[in-house]
């Protein structure tokens, strides 16, 4: 066959994958989705099978007979748990809008830069020997059929003219173009799916062909050809597993290993999740997967049973696909068969690097700019043409540091060894993403002590050793241990013989992995951050109903709520309420068994609408379990809280106000009170100070009327006397409460002027003279010739005093009543006192005396005289001239009453 | 999502796990042909099928109520 034909038909092949993906990203752009379908998604999943598949197992099954199918039977065991898994971690990963599993693990670990960045690098080096196994796989297909049974051409020293780097050169541009046409937010490719889901549909067709072609071409069908291989030493050796040389322990390793691949392997995490359009194809794909892998591994056996009894040793195990066929002159088969292996080759390669770019350029390259600020975040936009320059970069990177690794390490080994040394490399992810679904108290300390002791390990275990057998470092700690310890050798580590190094190795690295993150984690303390995104990890479900969650969070199977619905309510009225709230939040309670927190809390409220709300709570109590609250939740009833003691302080403040407020309003209510029965004692006293003098004055006039004649000249005179005397009083009580109205109501006086005090006293002395005389009062007013100068309205303080002295005069002791008024100057001030030596004020009245009709009544005097108004009108006067006025009293020792009045400047 | 859905689901895991495992393997790991078929492959595939039909059958359930 030549290589042009071979070349041909691949690049054929290629342009058909990029006509699928370009139809299907044409269809995606109009809205229809093709991969958004169950079979296509169980269909992508196969990525899985590779090179490895197609052409390692054979070459497995060889030497490790039925060995081979640990790798998948490992991932068919886990699909049952995909339901819980994969839902989970594709939950996650929506819901935080994961890329790749890097992201994934320094999300849950408070989104460290750290962890990805680690984990990039363990998935970069780690896979770089599948990656090469795959380049290998393609190159010695092309080798084989183009050099079949013409001897095994040597390398070329040229690596121009080597196959391998063509194939290389050629899979980065396939690369390139097909996973990093553009930059997608949620790093969705549908074309990329769309085109690995057909290539799975190749690599079985094309297998199996050849399967039957072996099975029932060459030989009569399976039994024919198993009786036949039990006949031979060698390869009746290959079916049980203990003339194989399985053992339990390595058997194990191996489903552990494959187990942890199918969902930590970078594509399969990148196919699985990140282009997962929808968690409801989960379930189909929970037996769609494995039946395609059992599909795919039926023939396995067979051919490697054929090759070895047609060709011996004398060729690869690892070519057996191809060159049976080729052997017996099915050439178009062979091909056909090649096509088969370079999709599985290409696919895996494809997805592969492209996962593992998202991760190179996400979490090494983006935070190096970052951080040397040659592209800012908010940039990243204009820069995605550059990102994308990125992805291709780092993809030649890698395809050819799994070219060199290919030519200087992978050619010594067969494919499946090669192969499980990036098995062993993925699963060293296990712990931290297992502990991170399912452990809340794992930290980011723990995952990176682990992520860091495994991945050492698991170097100094399997690529160093590997290297150093085909000489590109030393030797020597192969052989004598590393620093020459017998204990630290990389294939028997503690001195441990008898395990293959892949088991050896996986068991050491995964066993201090595992334990140095638990332990760690658990000595160390999560950032705030880390927790929140532990919850959110661990408890995804409660996130993404996107309800608020009640502080109670309650669990309650729905069967438990009618029954005590029906006991409380009655059945046909539980019924009735049970299609409302149905029908309220568009619900289908059959569909469920736990009903949800609201409906718990609807069921109470109802409940408590019949027998009372705290015997509803018991009801419910008794039904709901309760869950413990998450940390989040905490900080969210946390949150609440404050604005709760918040709003409460603001009801303490207004309440503070509040109760001022109504003290104010108290005193000013009993203020008016007073004031009222002032006013109602006010009027009561008017009226009767009122009636008083004008009884006298009707009973007067009517006798003069009346008995004019009869009366003598004197009687009369003496009656017109009082007649006039009450008139007098009467118009002098009207004055004064007109006084006490313009006192109120003109709060400006009139101009001041300045006065000579000691005239306004000599005039109102002068005035008093006569009634001073009548009673027989002597007033001493010491006139000292100094002047004392004040501002003020002249006739008001003349009313001052003169208020002042006849109420000394009201209080003199009848017999020998005495006034005396001094003068004196206090400060600016002068001071006006007038004392009398009547009985005195009592304590008490001393602090009432100012007030309106106060009248003071004592035993000896009876009924006071006067009308109660006239200090209360001083007062005034005395206030409106910014002066005070006070009163110093012992029982039986006279008042002193003494006006304070500023003096005038000068 | 149901409980009884996702125990079934892990009852089958574990169940798988003991079968793919010794000593059952030690049952079948001999020199014979079942169906013409040696018995540890026979058993491998038989037991394989097995599990597919079931999830199959646990999934499908699902689908239905």
């Amino acid at each position: 066959m030549t290589l042009s034909l071979v070349i041909g038909c691949s690049l054929a092949y290629i342009s058909l994958l990029f006509l699928i993906a370009w139809w299907v990203d044409k269809r995606a752009e109009r809205g229809v989705s093709f991969v958004n379908n169950p079979y296509v998604y169980s269909l992508s999943l196969a990525v899985y099978c590779t090179a490895w598949t197609f052409f390692g197992s054979v070459g497995r099954a060889t030497t490790g007979g039925l060995s081979f199918l640990g790798v998948y039977l490992g991932p068919t065991l886990l699909a049952p748990l995909w339901y819980m898994v994969l839902r989970k971690i594709i939950l996650i990963s929506k819901n935080q809008r994961i890329t790749s599993i890097a992201d994934f693990i320094s999300s849950r670990y408070g989104k460290s830069t750290t962890l990805g960045v680690m984990v990039t690098l363990i998935a970069v080096l780690g896979i770089v020997p599948y990656i090469s196994i795959q380049l290998k796989a393609v190159t010695f297909g092309i080798n084989t059929l183009t050099h079949f049974k013409s001897g095994v051409i040597p390398p070329s020293p040229d690596f121009w003219l080597d196959a391998g780097f063509w194939v290389t050169v050629a899979m980065a541009v396939f690369t390139g173009f097909f996973g990093t046409r553009k930059l997608d937010p949620n790093e969705r490719h549908e074309g990329l799916v769309a085109a690995v889901a057909f290539e799975s549909i190749v690599k079985l067709i094309t297998f199996s062909a050849v399967g039957l072609f072996v099975t029932y071409g060459i030989y009569n069908g399976f039994e024919d050809l198993f009786t036949r291989a039990t006949f031979r030493e060698d390869t009746a050796r290959m079916l049980t597993f203990e003339s194989s040389g399985i053992t339990t322990f390595s058997w194990n390793v191996l489903i552990a290993l494959s187990l942890f691949a199918i969902i930590l392997l970078p594509r399969q995490f990148h196919i699985s999740v990140v282009e997962n359009t929808s968690p409801r194809h989960i379930p189909k794909a929970m037996w769609v997967f494995p039946l395609y892998l059992l599909l795919i591994n039926i023939f396995v056996l067979p051919i490697a049973l054929a090759g070895k009894m047609i060709f011996d040793s004398s060729i690869h195990p690892d070519t057996y696909v191809l060159s049976l066929p080729l052997e017996k002159g099915a050439a178009w088969l062979a091909l056909a068969a090649f096509i088969g292996g370079f999709s599985a080759a290409t696919s895996m390669i494809v997805v592969e690097a492209t996962a593992l770019s998202i991760m190179f350029s996400n979490h090494i390259v983006v935070p190096l700019l970052i951080r040397m600020r040659s592209i800012g975040r908010n940039n990243l936009v204009n820069g995605a043409a550059r990102l994308l320059d990125i992805r291709r970069l780092s993809i030649l990177l890698m395809l050819f540091l799994a070219y060199w690794y290919q030519k200087s390490v992978g050619n010594t080994y067969d494919l499946v060894s090669v192969g499980l040394i990036s098995f062993t490399a993925a699963a060293q992810l296990a712990p931290v993403v297992i502990g991170g679904l399912y452990w809340k108290r794992a930290t980011h300390q723990g995952a990176v002590a682990g992520l860091t002791v495994g991945f050492l390990i698991w170097a100094f275990c399997l690529p160093l050793p590997s290297m150093a057998q085909v000489g590109i470092i030393s030797k020597s700690f192969v052989t004598d241990g590393l620093f020459g310890i017998a204990f630290l050798k990389p294939y028997a580590l503690f001195g441990v013989t008898g395990m293959d190094p892949i088991t050896h190795a996986a068991f050491w690295s995964l066993f201090f992995n595992t334990w140095m993150y638990a332990i760690v984690s658990v000595n160390t303390r999560p950032s705030m951050l880390s927790l929140t995104q532990a919850d959110l990890f661990v408890n995804i479900h409660k996130y993404i109903s996107g309800q608020e969650y009640d502080i109670l969070k309650r669990e309650a199977k729905i069967g438990d709520l009618k029954a005590v619905l029906n006991r409380f309510l009655g059945e046909s009225r539980s019924l009735w309420l049970l299609h409302e709230y149905e029908s309220l939040n568009k619900v289908v309670l059959d569909d469920q068994k736990t009903a949800q927190a609201d409906l718990i809390s609807f069921v109470e409220t109802n409940l408590a609408g019949a027998i009372g709300a705290a015997s509803a709570r018991v009801v419910i109590d008794s039904v709901a379990k309760e869950e413990p609250i998450s940390l989040d939740e905490v900080m969210r009833i946390l949150e609440q809280t404050r604005e709760a003691v918040q709003h409460s302080r603001i009801m303490e403040t207004k309440n503070e106000e509040l109760k001022t407020l109504t003290l104010q309003l108290t005193t000013a209510n009993d203020q008016l009170k007073q004031l009222d029965r002032l006013k109602a004692d006010f009027i009561t006293t008017v009226t009767h100070e009122l009636r008083t003098p004008v009884t006298s004055i009707k009973a007067l006039s009517r006798i003069i009327l009346d008995d004019y004649d009869r009366l003598d000249e004197e009687r009369r005179t003496a009656y017109l006397q009082i007649i006039v005397n009450e008139s007098d009083r009467i118009s002098r009580l009207i004055n004064q409460v007109l006084d006490i109205e313009k006192l109120r109501s003109e709060d400006n006086l009139r101009p001041m002027e300045p006065l000579e005090l000691t005239e306004i006293i000599a005039a109102a002395v002068n005035g008093m003279q006569q009634l001073f005389a009548e009673r027989n009062i002597s007033c001493s007013f010491p006139h000292t010739g100094e002047s004392w100068v004040v501002k003020g309205d002249h006739d008001k303080l003349v009313q001052v005093v003169v208020n002042l002295l006849s109420n000394a005069l009201k209080f003199c002791d009848p017999v020998n009543g005495r006034i005396d008024i001094g003068l004196l100057q206090k400060g600016g001030s002068v001071l006006l006192s007038v004392r009398d030596n009547g009985p005195g004020i009592p304590h008490k009245a001393r602090e009432i005396i100012f007030e309106q009709f106060t009248q003071l009544q004592s035993k000896e005097q009876g009924k006071p005289q006067g009308t109660g108004l006239g200090l209360f009108i001083t007062k005034k006067i005395v206030e409106q001239h910014n002066g005070s006025i006070r009163v110093e009293s012992e029982p039986g020792e006279g008042a002193l009453f003494e006006v304070k009045l500023p003096l005038s400047e000068p | 999502m149901s409980d009884d859905r996702s125990s079934n689901l892990i009852i089958l895991f574990l169940i798988f796990v003991a079968l793919i495992n010794y000593p059952f393997l030690q049952i079948f790991d001999r020199q014979e042909l079942w169906f013409g078929m040696p018995a540890l492959y026979f058993y491998f595939f038989f037991i394989w099928l097995a599990l597919i039909v079931v999830v199959g059958l646990i999934v499908r359930k699902k689908r239905k109520s």
